[in-house]
């Protein structure tokens, strides 16, 4: 039974609003301009709860259970950023009211500027990106400009490994670089004999994911950093899996030159279903002036916004996601350094104990010390006929959300699993055995698997239809 | 330790199954000299420690429940209603990602369709995606996609003036590296026909705002002239709009835009001190496929139900990844939410009820500031903001209001020289007869 439309609920007269009387007298209106037809919804107020509440109870979420989506970083978000984001000074303060009204916003910005720099060993932070993807952008275009600044426009081209992250190539190919894809070593590091072929005068940078989307800590980070920066290129790393390395190493330490934090991953900003997310991008020194701007500085006891001197532009407009820096800000004053260590320690543990586990049931084509997630091959000996998506499947019947499928690229039938910190050993336990009972069912009555979900409110979807025949609207 | 869950025991059993001794053994591919560093941060707090930090943080701010507001300019204080609040608090929504499995987050799914079809309606266009990141970068990706219509071989993009600044910025930024130039905008003074004029068969977009950024509604003869002569040479009309004012103004859909995108904020979502907000964006069918962004489409399941997916992804970057045009991935989906029930809880009585009391309340004060000694209301016919020049430096107007524990306008100086001396206006249903007339007494108050 699916879930009525607003539109469908609609009925003529209905609302849900109520507004003052006017209390000034009505001047003229633009007829020209003036609209007739408004063919928006009309609901009462209760009918609208229902719909929506309802509707929540269609969703998986974290709030609900086990969310391993690899990449994702689908932790638990504290209900307290929630409280702190939800503060009337912080709600109701408007971007662009003079910078004396707004001391308490400018100062929680910088603090936040300099506790992500800290963690991430860099120099200077732009809170700006309301995305990971939008920091990564951002991070190519200070390359861009630190290039062009010293006359060395005829670098044209960016590497990145097969293991990247799907929008590092976009982000690339948006800022006027050419690609250059790099192959995996047998040990799923980035392979520097092919990194070596490619260095020379035309490289504007390297975009490394690490740990990588196999969750495999580059085993040759520093050597890599160390052969872009020969060259002159740039070293740019994706924070998107900084969950695995907060106290345990600094990216900036490592040789990277420019990283974006994903605050909604990382620092525990619930995704909203798609977002809002929040990609500050972090750098060293000599590329500070380069950064997306207005960012925060303090002169004595005030702060106040400035644009950095060779920036690379605005990126948006205002300051950035604020209420998400408010709950990344309220994280990391919880955790101080030994919780935040404790969280990367935690998720890496995790992973590994579930990959002990699973790697008996499931091909494991990296058998090393994972990160904060590792990747499962979705083919089950003995079950020729049934893949990646349907073992995901079959894991929603028993109340799991499944892992990220077919990503890596480089992996087939990829499952990647990413369980963090926050998920008990009971969850853990819970989660193997379901996949070790999938396996099983695989191999005895693989029907079962194609036909899952068998307990979701709908059974699987037919998206080859929905891209032929577009529906994207209701049609009045 | 807080959201952690696992007891030293736990710890152990973990350890002992992985076949390590500690949990250092797990970070051997680390670098040693760069394992476990200091991390300068401050001592960890408890909850209600950070809670009492940040609430003295929060009231360092002027809070404008405290203080009235004539601030807009590109972002603004309407009421939210308190359903919108309930409803995107519910975990289920809040705390699930991206609907990448169907079959589990219909809830999800069927909301950006709802919130899809509701742009639609709203701005007179036949599709829209699922956000993005805030008008600035909807706008961004506007000119990208006209770029992408035109296969990358038309190379100009005329933009108005009046755009908002920091739109422009932000399309500046976007296409640094894509060889795009942006004409139009550079000298004050250029009418609508004199953009018209600037239009030629290297235009791949022509971008005004309606109502600009300073309030202004044009003339929509001039308009319509603007559209037929971008479409007579082949490029495409884009067109920024504030949503309320879509309460009672002709959608754009109406007037030839290809292209409708905006600042979603003003629909349901708080002013957060700039984010997140959420970039609507809509356009006409046979630009579908090369919209950037999100789209959920309506389909069947196996038993024939109704359901909903993402589709058309093999226009995404994990798809396409270097031949994609787009490397949007996270949007803005609970502000999408947010502004979903709020149009559905307002309806169209309710928005034209907030649109028409922002219109009458911003003409009220506006003919009374008029009155004043020595201020000019520069603007004629205007939605909810107008330009008023002032007797005085703008900032030492502004700084008059602080006193009173007034919020200002926005000083149009930096942003545009030629109205140096200038402050803009910006009224809503949330300003009270009461606040504006102390807005124009203390304006009309001798320095």
């Amino acid at each position: 039974m699916s879930e009525k439309t607003l539109y469908e609920l609609s009925r003529p007269g209905r609302t849900a609003t109520s507004l003052p009387p006017l209390d000034v007298p009505e001047a003229p209106l633009p007829e020209e301009w003036m609209r007739d037809d408004l063919p928006l919804p009309e609901i009462s107020e209760v009918d609208l709860v229902r719909h929506y509440m309802r509707l929540s109870q269609l969703n998986h979420a974290v709030d609900i259970g086990f969310y391993p989506l690899g990449s994702c970083t689908m932790k638990y978000n504290p209900k307290v950023n929630e409280e702190a984001a939800a503060l009337p000074g912080f709600v109701r303060t408007h971007p662009l009211q003079p910078q004396e009204t707004v001391q308490g916003n400018l100062q929680l910005m910088w603090e936040l500027q300099k506790m992500l720099a800290e963690i991430g060993g860099f120099d200077a932070v732009s809170l700006q990106p309301a995305a990971g993807a939008q920091g990564e952008f951002a991070g190519i275009l200070i390359m861009r400009s630190h290039h062009r600044e010293r006359g060395q426009a005829h670098r044209d081209k960016i590497l990145i490994p097969d293991s990247a992250h799907g929008t590092n190539p976009a982000s690339t190919t948006m800022s006027g670089y050419r690609v250059v894809q790099l192959p995996s070593d047998e040990r799923g590091n980035v392979d520097l004999e092919a990194l070596r072929a490619q260095c020379d005068d035309t490289v504007a940078g390297l975009m490394l994911t690490n740990p990588n989307t196999l969750g495999l800590f580059d085993e040759h980070v520093e050597e890599v950093c160390r052969l872009v920066h020969q060259c002159g290129g740039l070293v740019y790393g994706d924070g998107a899996n900084l969950n695995a390395l907060m106290g345990v190493a600094k990216p900036g330490h490592l040789g990277f030159d420019i990283m974006h934090f994903n605050l909604h991953k990382t620092f525990s900003t619930p995704h909203g279903g798609g977002g809002p997310g929040s990609g500050p991008v972090g750098v060293r020194r000599d590329l500070a002036a380069h950064l997306p701007g207005p960012i925060v500085v303090r002169e004595g006891d005030r702060y106040r916004l400035e644009m950095p001197e060779k920036s690379i532009g605005r990126v948006k407009s205002f300051y950035g996601n604020f209420a998400v820096m408010v709950k990344a800000l309220t994280y990391i004053r919880m955790l101080g350094e030994e919780g935040l260590r404790d969280v990367s320690v935690t998720a890496v543990l995790a992973a590994n104990y579930l990959q002990e586990r699973l790697k008996k049931t499931y091909p494991l084509p990296y058998d090393r010390r994972c990160m904060h997630e590792f990747v499962l091959e979705g083919r089950i000996p003995g079950a020729p006929d049934v893949r990646a998506l349907d073992v995901s499947k079959r894991l929603i019947d028993y109340g799991f959300h499944p892992p990220t499928n077919y990503f890596p690229l480089i992996v087939r039938e990829a499952l990647m699993i990413e369980p963090t910190e926050t998920e008990s050993r009971e969850t853990l336990d819970a989660f193997a055995e379901a996949m070790e009972t999938i396996a099983e069912e695989a191999r005895s009555q693989p029907g079962l698997l194609h036909q899952a979900p068998h307990r979701a409110p709908v059974r699987r979807l037919d998206e080859v239809r929905a891209a032929r025949e577009l529906r994207l609207r209701w049609e009045h | 330790m807080p959201f952690v869950p696992h007891t030293a025991d736990d710890r152990e059993t973990m350890l002992r199954r992985v076949g390590v001794a500690s949990v250092e053994e797990l970070f051997l591919d680390v670098p040693e000299a760069r394992r476990f560093p200091t991390l300068e941060l401050p001592p960890p707090l408890s909850e209600p420690e950070v809670l009492a930090e940040l609430a003295q943080l929060a009231h360092r701010n002027w809070n404008l429940d405290q203080h009235p507001c004539f601030l807009g300019a590109g972002a603004y204080n309407h009421f939210v209603p308190s359903v919108v609040k309930h409803v995107l608090s519910r975990g289920e929504f809040y705390t699930a990602y991206t609907p990448y499995q169907p079959e589990v987050s219909q809830g999800t799914l069927q909301a950006i369709f709802e919130y899809q079809s509701l742009i639609c309606d709203l701005t007179g266009m036949d599709a829209a995606n699922a956000s993005h990141y805030d008008g600035a970068t909807a706008l961004a990706e506007a000119l990208i996609m006209a770029l992408s219509v035109h296969r990358g071989r038309r190379r100009k993009g005329v933009i108005s003036r009046t755009v908002h600044p920091e739109y422009r910025q932000t399309a500046r930024t976007y296409t640094q590296g894509m060889g795009l130039e942006l004409t139009g905008d550079e000298q004050p003074g250029l009418s609508l026909p004199d953009l018209a004029g600037i239009v030629d068969e290297d235009t791949a977009a022509v971008v005004i705002q309606v109502p600009d950024f300073l309030g202004a509604v044009p003339s929509l003869d001039e308009v319509r002239l603007l559209a037929d002569a971008a479409h007579q040479a082949g490029a495409l009309l884009v067109v920024a709009v504030n949503p309320i004012s879509l309460g009672l103004l002709q959608p754009p859909g109406e007037y030839g835009a290809d292209i409708v995108v905006g600042e979603g904020q003003p629909l349901g979502n708080h002013l957060s001190f700039g984010g997140p907000y959420l970039g609507f964006f809509a356009t006409r069918t046979d630009h579908v496929r090369r919209m950037a962004g999100r789209l959920v489409g309506m389909t069947v399941d196996l038993d024939g139900n109704r359901g909903y997916v993402l589709t058309l992804a093999t226009r995404e970057q994990h798809i396409r990844r270097e031949r994609a045009t787009s490397n949007i991935c996270t949007n803005q989906a609970l502000n999408a939410l947010a502004a979903a029930v709020y149009l559905a809880a307002m309806g169209p009585a309710g928005l034209r009820t907030v649109a028409s009391a922002c219109y009458h309340k911003a003409h009220y004060a506006a003919s009374r500031v008029g009155r004043l000694t020595g201020y000019d209301v520069l603007s004629h016919r205007f939605f909810h903001e107008f330009v008023v020049r002032c007797p005085r430096p703008p900032s030492e107007v502004g700084g008059a209001l602080l006193a009173e524990g007034i919020i200002p306008g926005y000083d149009l100086g930096e942003a545009y020289p030629e109205l140096e001396g200038c402050m803009l206006l910006c009224v809503t249903e949330l300003n009270t007869r009461e606040q504006i007339d102390r807005l124009v007494d203390v304006l009309g108050a001798p320095s």
